[in-house]
């Protein structure tokens, strides 16, 4: 395990309530849609865990994972 | 008008309409909860409630079995008035509300963020050298109603036109059709008037968004998808965001502990904010079920509607630790305020910026303030929940 953090959302389940774009700006992007999007290859840069977790647990329809690599 | 008989058996009765539910329905959400997930009336010719998180989110997800052709649980079922995309199933549903989604996104609505600070220290300009007012009636009210106006490119001055409908069409028109209907005949008109002058003298605003769009065969929508469009934009701009703001207020007029949280940490107030819109969550959707399934253990018939209860989820413990209790820095909090699925309020960054700006605003201005003894606080009825008078006095007490 390298001890890195990834994210992914999930594209299906995602419906723009915009609250991992809110807790995590350095982590998500919004489309011309308002629906969000990991920033480049959704690996979680040193010293923003935190936030990778506080914007999964935060999203209503359980669209983000945060995988452990 | 009828009155509805009160009710004795909130298992098997249920109404929403009742005086019980609306000095507090977090009680009896609480009680029906700890028996069933779901439970039924045979008022309203038939109605369900989901009680939990799980069930709500179940029926928000199946737009197979639970249609939003009709989403006001009323009396009766009047003939069915689209208003897209609130009113479309899916594959209707995505069109539609793709033509609004760029409208309302957190830049987007970023964008009217100074227009609405200005309406609210205006609105606050008129009240704060008096010792108190109604701040539902004199604030709360008056934020989104004109910010809602600027959008779609109509007066502010047109405002207590616009909110009269919305309490006939919302409140009034549960129980008498023939106000529902007066209502909305008087929007079309209002709004075709509105429609008529941009044909010959086009604008930016969302009313010419929706008069230039055009669908996947580059036709431009009919009258009534931009009429059914311009009504949803009007009605769920305003009384929701009100309700929200309001509760808000009445929360932190009451608890002076959280204000002066606010006040000192104001990097607090994004998770405030969320806590109010899962605490005070203002709206409640309906479904109308249009096949047999079974939620929860419950079969669930065609033929009935169903309360789409979001602030009964919101208040689920199995979800929500301490959720009886407003923890203005909860952390985990994935609320269902603004809905689930695919439906999820197009409006909710703009409601998000309003609140935000308004409660920020007054607590810069009026830091200490209480509700006043002397008043009585009066929640709306139906299904959006909010303070309709909310009496308040300013500056600290005795």
């Amino acid at each position: 395990m390298s001890g890195k953090l990834r994210i992914r959302v999930d594209q299906d389940k995602c419906q723009g309530h915009a609250r991992c774009k809110s807790l995590a700006p350095e982590l998500f992007e919004l489309d011309t849609y308002g629906n969000a999007h990991e920033v480049g290859d959704g690996i979680v840069p040193e010293g923003l865990a935190d936030k990778a977790w506080l914007a999964q647990s935060n999203c209503p329809e359980i669209a983000i994972e945060v995988i452990e690599e | 008008m009828s009155n509805h008989a009160p009710v004795t058996d909130w298992f098997h009765d249920f109404d929403h309409t009742d005086p019980h539910w609306t000095e507090n329905p977090y009680a009896i959400w609480d009680e029906l909860r700890a028996t069933s997930p779901v439970v039924h009336t045979e008022r309203f010719l038939g109605c369900y409630l989901p009680t939990t998180f799980e069930a709500v989110k179940q029926i928000a997800y199946d737009t197979e079995h639970f249609s939003s052709r009709r989403v006001v649980v009323r009396d009766v079922r009047p003939d069915v008035i689209p208003s897209p995309p609130i009113t479309s199933d899916p594959p209707e549903h995505k069109p539609a509300k793709q033509l609004l989604l760029p409208l309302f996104t957190p830049d987007a609505v970023k964008k009217l963020e100074q227009k609405v600070r200005s309406i609210c220290n205006e609105l606050i300009d008129g009240f704060i050298e008096q010792d108190g007012c109604d701040v539902a009636a004199r604030y709360s009210k008056h934020i989104p109603v004109r910010a809602i106006a600027h959008m779609l490119g109509i007066p502010e001055t047109d405002s207590d036109r616009f909110i009269k409908w919305i309490h006939e069409i919302l409140e009034l028109g549960i129980k008498d059709q023939s106000i529902l209907a007066k209502a909305i005949q008087e929007m079309s008109v209002y709004f075709a008037d509105h429609i008529e002058h941009r044909r010959k003298h086009p604008t930016n605003d969302l009313i010419s968004t929706l008069m230039n769009a055009r669908d996947k065969d580059g036709q431009p929508l009919s009258d009534a998808h931009v009429q059914g469009s311009l009504r949803l934009l009007l009605i769920a701009g305003i009384d929701t965001t009100w309700s929200a703001i309001g509760s808000a207020l009445w929360h932190l007029a009451k608890t002076p502990s959280d204000r002066e949280r606010l006040i000192a940490e104001p990097e607090l107030m994004p998770t405030a904010i969320e806590e109010f819109l899962r605490a005070f969550a203002p709206v409640t959707m309906a479904r109308e079920v249009v096949k047999e399934t079974e939620i929860g253990g419950c079969p669930i018939k065609p033929g009935n509607m169903v309360l789409l209860s979001f602030p009964a989820a919101n208040r689920d413990p199995a979800v929500f630790p301490d959720a009886d209790k407003v923890v203005i820095d909860r952390k985990q909090n994935p609320h269902a305020a603004f809905g689930l699925g695919i439906h999820r309020c197009v409006g909710s960054n703009l409601a998000r910026m309003e609140m935000t700006v308004a409660i920020a605003q007054w607590l810069k201005r009026i830091p200490d303030f209480r509700l006043d003894p002397a008043g009585k606080v009066a929640w709306s009825e139906g299904t959006v929940r909010g303070p309709r008078q909310l009496p308040m006095l300013f500056g600290k007490a005795g």
